[in-house]
């Protein structure tokens, strides 16, 4: 546990050390921060039946710095220790494979959840200027968030999978990059082609994150995108420990 | 501490290594030689169990490197050829972290990481960000490292690679002391840096082991490569040929430098003709401004071994 302690604390450091952390958090403060304000404005001129705290988490702006993030927080994960070399004297101290795909998983994870905590405060900014609160009940926010948490968690995994399979980070990058949008349009396709059966539609619902995100920001909490995002989660991660244990197979 | 049995390894049909066999015993000095290619990173990088072998066995202190790695790898600190680390750490962080991580106890970190600090000159860099060190000071590191845990076994892969001569003698030394409690296995192109350290050599060539003995026997064995080199002015006579009548002497180059000429003679293993050479010249009343026997080298017996069948 200890090893496994101490090559997490590395990997969230080594976000800090770089520059694409704080490049990340201000490209996504930025976004955020607009979406926020054109949210409330919007309401401020008419009548509308949801609210700030839905809007914010359900508009074009959230969804597009969404997807970008992920690969921006992933592809240095393992293509960067392969591409430096750093992978030899990594692996040739006592430690188990696991230990690394998962402190890299979690490394990422950590830098995920700090980016999140700013936004968070808009929330609170709001009520305290607007004497309301920005959801319906607690509910909401804890909806939003776990689903932000599941999400993060399946984009970040699929992420992991795809620096682990190359030595480069923009390669990297470009793999997770078009497997997140993928699956993001997959949901949407319900929406574009109608002339397919009703199950078809239903199915390919259930990978919409649109709709997952929808109804958790209502704070109705579902137990199946639940199940579905973290099983989907553990079969990345055991694709990139079995990716990562094939390096000693292809070297 | 090493124990090699029919070690092979392929990548893509073609063979890096094929079949090696050979032990380091406890304390000993192993030098690793040969050419670029011949297999040495290979059969280093399967010792410190980053890749399997394609087949055959190596144990290091008793565990196999591939059955039982995570203690193989607790017992033996291995360097890898040109050092890679982590350029955004400090020296000390790097250190702890790679202490932490070799499983070193908590209240031990810091004595350890302390004493290589100490042990390899690393105290007047050790605020400094990695990415801003000299080659040697990333070099040190790379020691450093490996003898964070101490470790029973040391692995350096070209551990002098890059580094200048005043450098070299520094690392070299380090070498030699470790050398007391350590056991080695290091590989290097340069070959002097092997007499001085290692108490056995292997040489490897083309994914075999072409020989393995101590360096003294293994320049026994080639003392013909070995020669006399005679400067003189021998007049009206023709020189080679009387130098060649001497016993002992294999044959005669002959350079001219004006009056002067330089006789290369290649003589047979531990014949020493200097003497005859010596009677010869007072005799025919030769001019002689330099009579030298050359010692071979183990750079004649790498030469020898390597490039017979590459020719």
């Amino acid at each position: 546990m200890r090893k496994f302690y101490t090559l997490l604390s590395r990997e969230v450091r080594s976000y800090f050390h770089s520059p694409i952390a704080y490049v990340v958090l201000i490209f996504f403060l930025l976004i955020a921060g607009v979406d926020f304000y054109f949210q409330v404005s919007f309401m401020n001129q008419r009548q509308v039946q949801y609210t700030v705290q839905e809007a914010f988490f359900n508009s074009v702006f959230f969804w597009f710095a969404f997807v970008l993030i992920f690969p921006l927080i992933t592809m240095r994960l393992f293509a960067e220790e392969f591409k430096l070399g750093t992978i030899e004297p990594l692996m040739t101290a006592p430690v188990r494979d696991w230990q690394v795909v998962l402190s890299k998983f979690f490394g990422a994870l950590a830098f995920y959840i700090i980016l999140w905590i700013p936004p968070a405060f808009y929330f609170v900014i709001f009520q305290y200027v607007a004497g309301q609160p920005a959801a319906h009940s607690a509910g909401a926010y804890s909806g939003s968030y776990l689903m932000l948490l599941l999400l993060g968690m399946f984009y970040l995994s699929i992420g992991c999978l795809a620096s682990v399979l190359t030595k480069n980070q923009i390669i990297a990058a470009i793999i997770s990059f078009c497997a997140i949008t993928l699956l993001f349009f997959l949901g949407l396709v319900q929406f574009i082609i109608l002339d397919v059966s009703s199950a078809t539609r239903d199915l390919l619902g259930y990978f919409s994150a649109i709709e997952h995100m929808g109804t958790f920001s209502r704070g109705v909490i579902d137990t199946r995108p639940i199940v579905f995002y973290l099983s989907m989660t553990v079969v990345m991660l055991a694709l990139t420990y079995q990716a990562f244990q094939s390096r000693k197979w292809r070297l | 501490m090493i124990k090699v049995e029919n070690l092979t390894k392929r990548y893509a049909g073609q063979s890096a290594i094929q079949d090696l066999n050979f032990e380091v015993g406890k304390g000993e000095i192993m030098g690793f030689l040969g050419p670029n290619g011949a297999g040495k990173t290979t059969t280093m990088r399967i010792l410190a169990s980053f890749m399997p072998p394609t087949s055959g066995r190596a144990t290091v202190a008793g565990f196999d490197v591939f059955a039982q790695s995570l203690q193989a790898r607790a017992h033996l600190g291995y360097m890898a050829e040109n050092v890679p680390l982590y350029s955004d750490m400090r020296v000390t962080e790097y250190l702890d972290y790679r202490a932490a991580l070799k499983g070193v106890p908590h209240r031990r970190v810091a004595e350890r990481v302390g004493d290589v600090k100490e042990l390899c000159g690393l105290k007047e860099v050790e605020n400094k960000l990695i990415a801003a060190l000299s080659k040697g000071y990333r070099q040190r590191v790379g020691l450093a490292d490996a003898l964070l845990h101490e470790p029973d076994l040391l692995i350096l892969d070209e551990p002098t690679i890059g580094l200048d001569p005043n450098q070299i003698r520094q690392v070299r030394d380090l070498i030699k002391n470790l050398g007391k409690q350590h056991t080695i296995l290091l590989s290097t192109h340069i070959l002097p840096e092997v007499e001085m350290t290692c108490s056995r050599v292997i040489i490897i060539h083309k994914g075999r082991i072409e020989a393995c003995d101590t360096p003294e026997s293994l320049l026994g064995k080639i003392r013909q490569a070995g020669g006399v080199s005679l400067e003189a002015k021998v007049g009206a006579d023709n020189g080679a040929e009387e130098l060649k009548k001497i016993s002992g002497v294999r044959d005669v180059i002959v350079d001219s430098d004006g009056d002067w000429k330089l006789f290369s003679l290649r003589v047979e293993s531990g014949a020493d003709v200097r003497e005859e050479i010596f009677r010869l010249a007072t005799a025919r009343q030769w001019s002689v401004r330099e009579l030298t026997q050359r010692r071979a080298t183990l750079e004649d017996v790498f030469v020898e071994i390597t490039h017979a069948d590459s020719v």
